[in-house]
């Protein structure tokens, strides 16, 4: 890649303020120092159907416990982008015991002990899940 | 207070090592410090899923880099992990306090100063804390292009994330650094073993091979995944491969760098151009996300441009295998 070949694509989610940098190859074929280069459109589009598939699922998790299918908590766990075997080891519980706690009987029956464990994993307030309040879900513009 | 001479680079790791090390008055360029630390790598692991998608990388595990040039340029180093917050904290403090810049790995998720775009669940990001303002630790995070602050809560959140690879708290700083080191010898050692990864390793998913494997992969998409998650896992190999500046194509570029410069370093014209030819096959990798992204955005339903993205992944092997085949045949006297 050549200097001015260097991508600069500032149409993505963080508006082009954020600058990487790359090594590339001025006229004679060299190296010499980075360029900087504030976004790509392959990297752009990548990121924003990243980002795209965390909002249907958040979405599509949010209808499931609105139906009763589903527990707060595999809402959560969508919308702080976690998925099982993560939140199960952050939680110190094992995967079966953190989908039996999806299912909104058992939910119902969890220690304020544990819902505050899941609450400072979500980074929400205890008595918001507690209540099973679903907080929106935004992401980066 | 500690100042910390802090550089942007294009890689946390390579970058965390060229900033650290010239602190203490040893100079080695990013390039440098990722070749000597044989950085370049390949490997797709399908078994590896974070949320629900397959893993690719595009250089060798984390802290390998560090590690392997601290051995070759003779610098020691103390490297910690902890099962306790409180203690980790307390150890970074008694560190930084006598004016000691240390390294460590964290999850990109909880550093508030990071785009938000970019705060998905990523263990193995480096940065250095040198020092504190109040509560607030001060950070060299090699990507960012100046010095930041981070929270102690934030700290201790992104330093005790959980998942693939956990970084446990981990820290490590230099005890004692070489004033004058010789880079051939290192050189060579970094050059050996890089060859030694890209061709022998004896397993499928990892070197040249592993860009083979993911090709036969690449093709089966459509089928095998449906059209959404093929456009998923067809993303996340871009985001792997171009995210924060280095990924498939950059991590070429940065070892050719590192080539010319160990050329002219050790008057080997081979090197340079061995470089050069390394340069295109960087060209090969963008032009391969370039390409993978328009399949993404489309969402095309059939397989051919699958087949097609494949047919390149097959094209960039042949060519790297070749770079590396030369590479490996290199005689120094």
């Amino acid at each position: 890649m050549k200097k001015e070949e260097v991508p600069q694509d500032g149409d993505n989610l963080h508006k082009g303020t954020f600058k990487q940098l790359f090594y590339a190859v001025d006229q004679s074929g060299e190296y010499t120092a980075p360029v900087s280069s504030v976004g790509w459109e392959p990297e752009n589009v990548a990121l924003d159907q990243a980002w795209e598939e965390v909002e249907h699922r958040v979405n599509e998790t949010r209808d499931q416990v609105l139906a009763g299918q589903k527990s707060p908590i595999a809402y959560y766990m969508e919308r702080t982008l976690l998925d099982l075997p993560l939140l199960a080891s952050k939680a110190g519980k094992f995967g079966w015991q953190v989908k039996r706690h999806m299912k909104p009987a058992v939910f119902k029956k969890l220690s304020t002990g544990m819902i505050t464990r899941y609450a400072a994993i979500f980074s929400i307030p205890a008595d918001v899940l507690q209540k099973g309040e679903l907080l929106p879900f935004q992401r980066p513009q | 207070m500690t100042t910390f001479n802090h550089v942007q680079t294009a890689h946390c790791e390579s970058g965390v090592v060229s900033n650290m090390f010239r602190h203490y008055g040893l100079k080695i360029s990013e390039p440098m410090a990722f070749g000597i630390g044989a950085g370049i790598f390949f490997g797709h692991l399908p078994f590896v899923k974070v949320n629900g998608v397959p893993g690719t990388t595009y250089r060798i595990w984390p802290g390998a880099i560090f590690s392997r040039v601290c051995k070759r340029l003779g610098v020691k180093m103390e490297s910690h992990k902890f099962s306790n917050p409180a203690k980790a904290q307390q150890a970074l403090d008694d560190v930084i306090a006598k004016g000691i810049p240390v390294g460590m790995q964290s999850s990109v998720y909880y550093l508030p100063y990071f785009p938000a775009s970019y705060r998905f669940h990523f263990n193995a990001h480096n940065l250095v804390v040198f020092g504190k303002e109040g509560n607030d630790y001060l950070v060299s995070d090699p990507v960012m292009d100046t010095v930041t602050k981070i929270d102690p809560e934030s700290l201790e959140q992104a330093r005790f994330a959980k998942g693939f690879p956990a970084p446990q708290g981990k820290m490590y700083y230099p005890v004692s650094v070489p004033q004058n080191v010789d880079f051939a010898g290192p050189i060579k050692a970094g050059i050996k073993q890089a060859c030694y990864f890209m061709l022998k390793v004896p397993m499928p998913q990892f070197g040249i091979k592993g860009i083979r494997y993911l090709a036969k992969r690449v093709r089966q998409y459509p089928e095998k995944q449906g059209d959404r998650r093929a456009a998923l896992y067809l993303g996340n190999i871009i985001r792997m491969q171009e995210e924060i500046g280095t990924g498939g194509a950059g991590f070429r570029f940065m070892y050719a760098a590192f080539l010319q410069e160990a050329g002219t370093l050790l008057k080997k014209e081979e090197l340079i151009a061995i470089g050069k030819d390394l340069t295109l096959v960087g060209d090969l990798w963008r032009n391969f996300a370039f390409a993978a992204g328009r399949v993404c955005k489309a969402r095309v339903v059939d397989n051919s441009p699958y087949n097609e993205l494949g047919d390149m992944l097959m094209h960039i092997a042949d060519e790297e295998e070749k770079i590396f085949r030369r590479l490996s045949k290199v005689k120094y006297d």
